[in-house]
């Protein structure tokens, strides 16, 4: 695979009602549903969530191979949760061992229950930045985090380094990208050895890397400064955020879900029928 | 002896809204001791079509080889098949990494399974090729070299793997005159005295007539043209301009001294040449 | 607009010894014109046009824009609004992942009200012909493009002067093109005043004059005729005079009586072929 199609992280513009969220809105609403992920646990609420998800992704018009991708780099992480819990949690019906490796039923389950979740959550939050610009879910970001400057966050300035790093990831995998070959050209060899000889060889790409990373920080600092670039104080908006119709629908929908989950797990606890 | 490439395709990231199809049915080959130019605007595929030639990229289709020998196979011999064919990349000295210039140019010999004396054997000689004198700059950092300086850095660190084939992706790029016309005078000294075939890729139509003594016109992933650079701006001049491709200055003024009813011959290829027919023709000393 | 009375630079570079990037340098640039400057690398350039904006500030001497002095720190936010400045490479000057929202960057920084920012940028992306791309990824556009997007970014100020430092070096044939004729639009349409820096001396062909240094000093300057009939003393500097003006002074060389100031081909064509 090649490094410059990761598509985690991209924005894919357009103009669906989900494109069109304040993106407070849809920041909010990824944590809700987030959380309401951890409230699933029969294969009806996983159900119901998977559906919701599906649901946004075709109201966001975006194309389904787009989205399917942007897993594509962490399906490793997937595989080896899924396996971690398969192997390690306790249980009770022992469907399959190999010397001291078990199998449990419960195991099988809590396995396939983690690698759900996982792919929900990064489906879910891929949406988030599949839909809305680098820049306007910065200022969402910052938006929510002001009210917490008083404690000392840095709202702005976060805001800022988030902005330029989404900016620069592509410039830099690309760069990842052409390091790479002209150090294979150069007969480096990125790929075999143990630990530590990979660890070695990556020196060659490393080093180039993190010096053109500085050099680009380096000449965006005085492109910014040439800009009037002045940290956050006195800076204003071109699209100031605010609330519309939808915003509040959309919060209501997610919080609906995650209030229903919570039934659906709990309700019975608390003498709610379900 | 030649790299061959037979009817190659290749498409970028396939499957997702961005393929493009970047080469389609390509078919070059080329010979030791040749100078090709490669030319085309951004976008045409040429850097794709230079990719394949030491098997960085793989076609999706159709086969490339050196002497015979598949370079996108597995193993041993493909691998030095490959590394027959040095590839010096555009602004080559974003990819310095080691703390002296020694060591940054030792780098690929070394891969190359060298020993030390072959190491220090083939640097030393590289760095002459480039002009960088061995006692001054052998173990000074490459960081703290000037631009012009680090570039020669890189290419001597490909040009000490002793490649039969070099490949050169706008190796004057970000240069002044002064430094544009260094690099050139070297790489075609390297390319008399070692024989090696040069395949320039470059923006610049001066530099394709002026070194090369083949040229391919890349279009819409396809070559366009392949020949001798003269005939190939005589013969398809108004061609070359719908695609992008520009017609060396010195044609442009001779074509238009000709246009003005000075009787000058073809094949000018350089001011000095200019000049001298102009007196010709005008019937003075 | 510009008045730069015996400016020094000095700084100290890595091995402790000081070097005079600038030694005396006197040059005034009036409202609306057209300024290439050229000159081998280290000849100080760069450094002049760091000065400019308050990027760098003088050692000894002065700079002055509009009457306002480089050196006094209330003047610099000023000084940067009215002066912008196109670096070498586009990428690492463009801030957003969108193309519009990098142009805004200017206009926010320096608190236009909200409102007012959306106009400005329309009219600052008009300007370089970048209207459609409104909407683009940056990454995604080609070198010239990019360049332009930096151009209007600092259209967006407003300015009354743009310094461009060598725009060009790192862009296809089409893409040089594609700025010089960007450039000579603002200079022509919207009165804004070029400093040019480049060493593509056939770019230089469109300035009202050009200006050649030489180790920290103005060599010599003149129009373009003017500057670019010296062969020998250009060629003396490490820069290449154009064709015809090579042409022409090897003619006379060798005896031939040519009128002076030939540097287009139509002009050698016109004074050959009469």
């Amino acid at each position: 695979m090649m490094l410059t199609e990761i598509t985690l992280g991209q924005y894919f513009p357009g103009n669906s009602f989900v494109h069109r969220l304040d993106p407070r809105t849809k920041i909010l609403a990824t944590i809700i549903y987030i959380i309401a992920i951890f409230f699933a646990e029969t294969p009806l609420s996983y159900g119901i969530l998977t559906a919701f998800a599906a649901l946004v992704i075709l109201i966001s018009r975006l194309p389904w191979l787009l989205v399917l991708k942007a897993l594509k780099p962490i399906w490793i992480i997937v595989i080896l949760t899924m396996f971690i819990h398969m192997f390690t949690a306790p249980g009770e019906h022992v469907i399959w061992s190999w010397k001291f490796l078990n199998v449990t039923q419960e195991g099988l389950d809590l396995g396939l229950k983690m690698a759900v979740r996982l792919i929900l959550l990064l489906l879910f939050s891929s949406v988030l930045t599949f839909t809305t610009s680098p820049i306007v879910l910065t200022d969402g970001i910052e938006n929510l985090l002001r009210p917490f400057k008083a404690v000392g966050v840095p709202a702005h300035e976060l805001a800022m380094m988030m902005t330029i790093a989404l900016r620069f990831i592509p410039t830099l995998l690309e760069e990842t990208d052409r390091i790479m070959k002209a150090q294979t050209a150069r007969g480096a060899d990125f790929a075999n050895g143990n630990m530590l000889q990979r660890l070695k060889n990556m020196l060659p790409l490393l080093v180039p890397l993190f010096i053109s990373a500085f050099r680009r920080a380096d000449e965006l600092a005085v492109a910014m400064e040439a800009r009037c670039y002045r940290g956050g104080e006195g800076r204003t908006r071109m699209h100031e955020l605010a609330y519309g119709g939808g915003d509040y629908v959309a919060l209501a929908l997610v919080l609906a879900l995650a209030v229903g989950l919570a039934v659906l797990r709990w309700g019975k606890l608390c003498g709610l029928s379900s | 002896m030649s790299i061959k490439l037979s009817n190659i395709y290749h498409t970028y990231s396939k499957g997702t809204p961005f393929e493009r199809l970047a080469l389609q049915d390509v078919s070059v080959a080329i010979a030791k001791g040749e100078i090709v130019a490669i030319i085309g605007h951004t976008g045409s595929g040429k850097s794709t079509l230079v990719q394949h030639l030491n098997g960085l990229l793989k076609p999706d289709k159709g086969t490339a080889t050196i002497d015979d020998m598949d370079i996108t196979a597995k193993g041993q011999q493909a691998k030095a098949a490959r590394q027959q064919v040095g590839m010096v990349f555009q602004y080559p000295e974003h990819q310095i990494f080691a703390e002296t210039v020694f060591e940054d140019i030792a780098f690929g010999p070394r891969n190359k399974g060298f020993n030390e004396e072959e190491v220090a054997k083939a640097v030393r000689e590289a760095m002459e090729f480039v002009g960088l004198d061995y006692d001054t700059f052998a173990e000074r950092s490459p960081f703290q070299l000037s631009g012009g300086q680090m570039r020669r850095v890189a290419i001597a660190g490909v040009v000490a793997m002793n490649p039969d084939y070099l490949v050169l992706d706008e190796p004057s790029a970000g240069l002044d005159p002064r430094s544009r016309n260094a690099v050139f005078r070297e790489i075609m000294a390297l390319h008399k005295s070692r024989g090696i075939a040069i395949v320039l890729v470059t923006h610049s139509m001066e530099e394709a007539v002026k070194y090369a003594n083949r040229m391919l016109v890349i279009n819409g992933g396809q070559v366009l043209f392949d020949g001798e650079p003269a005939a190939i701006f005589k013969e398809h001049g108004d061609e070359l301009v719908q695609v992008g491709v520009d017609v060396p200055q010195v044609y442009k003024l001779a074509d238009l001294l000709r246009h003005k009813g000075m009787s000058l011959p073809e094949g000018i290829k350089d001011e000095m040449a200019l000049v001298k027919a102009i007196k010709q023709a005008k019937g003075w000393k | 607009m510009i008045k730069i009375e015996n400016l020094q630079h000095y700084y100290t570079d890595s091995d402790g010894n000081e070097v005079k990037a600038l030694d005396g340098v006197d040059l005034t640039i009036g409202q609306g014109e057209f300024v290439a400057i050229i000159g081998a690398n280290g000849s100080g350039k760069s450094t002049l046009a760091r000065h400019l904006n308050c990027l760098l500030l003088p050692t000894d001497g002065r700079v002055e824009i509009s009457g306002l002095d480089t050196r006094e720190e209330k003047n610099m936010w000023d000084i940067r609004q009215q002066v912008g400045m196109v670096f070498q490479n586009p990428d690492n000057q463009i801030v957003a992942a969108v193309v519009e929202e990098d142009v805004a960057f200017g206009p926010e920084n320096i608190g236009v009200p909200g409102p007012e920012i959306a106009p400005r940028v329309a009219k600052a992306l008009a300007a370089v012909g970048m209207t459609e791309y409104a909407k683009h990824a940056p990454h995604r556009l080609s070198g010239g493009q990019k360049q332009r997007v930096a151009i209007a970014g600092i259209m967006a100020l407003e300015p009354k002067c743009i310094v461009l430092d060598e725009p060009t070096a790192m862009l296809d044939p089409q893409g040089r093109k594609e700025i010089v004729s960007t450039v000579q639009k603002l200079n022509q349409e919207k009165n804004i005043t070029i400093v040019y820096i480049t060493h593509y001396m056939v770019e230089a062909l469109a300035a009202d004059r050009v200006v050649v240094m030489e180790k920290g000093h103005v060599r010599f300057m003149g129009t373009p005729k003017e500057v670019f009939s010296r062969v020998d003393e250009l060629e003396a500097l490490g820069l290449e005079a154009p064709l015809a003006a090579k042409v022409a002074s090897e003619l006379r060389k060798s005896g031939v009586k040519l009128p002076s100031g030939i540097i287009t081909d139509e002009e050698l064509a016109q004074a050959l072929c009469q």
